[in-house]
């Protein structure tokens, strides 16, 4: 018999086998990107070609009018736009050290102490990935005001801080860490914060680069906060304005200011997955619920 | 393993104690607040099984739109947005890695700033007048005379969203997916080639699925949650609560207009249980079709 071989995953060599392939997957992957590219396009475009009729795709002469323009008006009004960034960037930093250092803690905890909860934790965590925060945005809002954080950088921050899928990813991926490294350090006298420190947290960096990955697309599109845990327009996130902008329905150079400002939202975390696609891949591989 | 008592309750103690305030507290005043009658100014009252009552036997925009909107969004893009992810995933695994990785990223991206962000990027594709778009592409390829106001439109509505939906569908799913088959043995189908399997389909169904079990169900759950936290996106999209001709309500807009708008608390909450209770039977089907047997 021709026998069939077997097909390969991650194959080294091109094979005419393969054509098929390409031939489903690269007008979708054009569908996928198609509005990418639009949203590109379109924050680059001067204003002429904003107002071309009929409107075109593609920009013929990229400016950097829009962004310009963003900039300036955030200028005209009371907030200019660098407070939202510098609201953005701090509660993002924080939010992401935050939900690291609090994740990989009890992922360490749950995966290599013994201790009697343990089990039970673990399942009421894996039973809260399908939480679902918009179900509940209105008991959150009333615990934000209630714990008197309204309005502070803390409406922001405490709510995206534990994340019951970042914790099971850590967890999962620390469990492949092998004991008996662990086991020789406590002989050689080590506490449970030194194995953390010293044998943990070098060994699970891809973890931990998900982690970051998560957390930022999370906080970048936060925008819950913004319109229900703060009042004061200064406080509100990046995100928030961008809506604004967004909901404006100020025409057609509106449109364009807000496409720019949509991009700025979009290409840091374009960026930031480019740079740890590997290592969230690697996570990933550890993320079967048994 | 070491057994020390204090150390593993330091580990867990920021997690469990945000864990606590900001997921387990929220389920538990929702449940309390939906046996009252809060509605912000007020200390609630009890009012018994009202809510429920009222939201069954009352609530007709509950009935008649939000129920099965968020019914028939959840089923289009939850199980298409999960079949896409696996058919993507399987079929990008078999191509070699330059091109995999460019293909990953594409399909992925969509999911980076899904929401809110990418809302203004749709307002300008499915925009009303003949500037918009999609109409100056259709007027010109004479399908239409006249522009559609497509979001503003109950009949075209819900399929943008499910469209919007399925574009920003492989989120970390997808990923865990593609991970999970990269892992999977050559071995294995080498052996599975001997014993008699013909093609890639027999491969995906016998091999592939079921070595990557626990990952589908992962997958699945990230799957059912996208669907549920996207579901808001009628709002956005129409810049309206409620939206045109309640078209594009689904149970999350239905909790937000009683909650935010109308202030009845106390309803919004019992509208919250139900949708808790109906994410967390698609996850019970889930774990039924994907749980490992022994």
């Amino acid at each position: 018999m021709a026998g069939y071989k077997g097909s390969r995953i991650n194959p080294a060599h091109f094979h005419k086998d393969q054509i098929p392939i390409y031939i489903i997957l690269l007008p979708l992957a054009i569908f996928m990107l198609f509005p990418l590219v639009f949203i590109f396009c379109h924050a680059f475009k001067p204003m002429s070609e904003l107002f071309k009729f009929p409107p075109s795709f593609l920009v013929y002469r990229p400016t950097w009018d829009n962004f310009r323009n963003l900039f300036r008006s955030a200028r005209n009004s009371s907030i200019p736009i660098g407070r939202y960034i510098f609201n953005t960037v701090i509660v993002t930093i924080i939010v992401i050290v935050g939900n690291v250092v609090i994740s990989t803690m009890a992922g360490f905890a749950l995966s290599k102490l013994k201790f009697k909860l343990r089990g039970f934790i673990f399942q009421v965590n894996q039973s809260a990935l399908m939480f679902v925060a918009t179900a509940v945005q209105i008991p959150r809002y009333l615990i934000v005001s209630n714990i008197g954080v309204t309005d502070t950088y803390f409406a922001h921050i405490l709510p995206l801080l534990a994340t019951p899928v970042t914790l099971f990813l850590i967890k999962q991926f620390i469990d492949d860490v092998p004991d008996s490294l662990i086991e020789a350090a406590y002989v050689d006298g080590a506490t449970p914060f030194k194995v953390y420190r010293s044998i943990i947290l070098p060994l699970i960096k891809p973890a931990i680069a998900t982690g970051i990955i998560l957390s930022f697309q999370q906080v970048w599109g936060y925008i819950e906060s913004s319109n229900l845990y703060t009042n004061t327009e200064s406080m509100k996130l990046l995100v928030f304005y961008m809506n604004t902008l967004a909901n404006a329905n100020n025409g057609v150079q509106g449109q364009g200011v807000a496409a720019a400002a949509a991009l700025i939202l979009f290409v840091p975390n374009l960026i930031i997955f480019l740079f740890l696609q590997k290592d969230v891949m690697n996570t990933m591989a550890h993320s079967g619920i048994k | 393993m070491r057994t020390d008592k204090k150390s593993p309750f330091l580990f867990l103690l920021p997690y469990v104690l945000l864990f606590t305030v900001f997921i387990v507290l929220p389920i538990i005043v929702a449940i309390g607040l939906s046996f009252t009658d809060f509605n912000t100014i007020q200390f609630p009252g009890f009012v018994g099984f009202k809510n429920y009552i009222n939201l069954l036997t009352q609530d007709s925009i509950f009935m008649q739109y939000a129920l099965p909107n968020t019914v028939t969004y959840a089923l289009i893009v939850g199980p298409g947005g999960y079949a896409l992810s696996f058919l993507l995933a399987w079929a990008i695994s078999q191509l070699t890695r330059i091109p995999r990785i460019v293909l990953t990223l594409i399909l992925y991206s969509p999911s980076l700033t899904a929401g809110t962000a990418m809302a203004v990027l749709w307002k300008i594709i499915f925009s009303g007048d003949s500037m918009g778009y999609l109409n100056a592409f259709l007027i010109k390829a004479g399908i239409i005379t006249t522009p559609i106001a497509w979001l503003t439109s109950a009949v075209y509505l819900m399929p943008i969203m499910i469209i919007v939906g399925l574009w920003s569908s492989m989120g970390v799913g997808f990923l865990a997916i593609l991970a999970g088959i990269m892992n999977t043995n050559d071995e294995l189908y080498e052996a599975g080639a001997i014993d008699g399997i013909k093609n890639r389909f027999q491969e995906m169904i016998y091999i592939t699925i079921p070595t990557m079990k626990s990952q589908m169900l992962f997958a699945a759950v990230m799957a059912i949650v996208n669907t549920f936290n996207n579901g808001a996106i009628g709002v956005t999209l129409s810049g309206s609560n409620p939206t045109p001709g309640y078209a594009g309500q689904l149970i999350v807009n239905h909790i937000e207009d009683y909650g935010f708008i109308r202030y009845e608390m106390g309803y919004a909450a019992a509208v919250s249980v139900v949708l808790l209770l109906i994410i967390m039977f698609f996850s019970k089907v889930a774990s039924r079709l994907f749980a490992e047997k022994e």
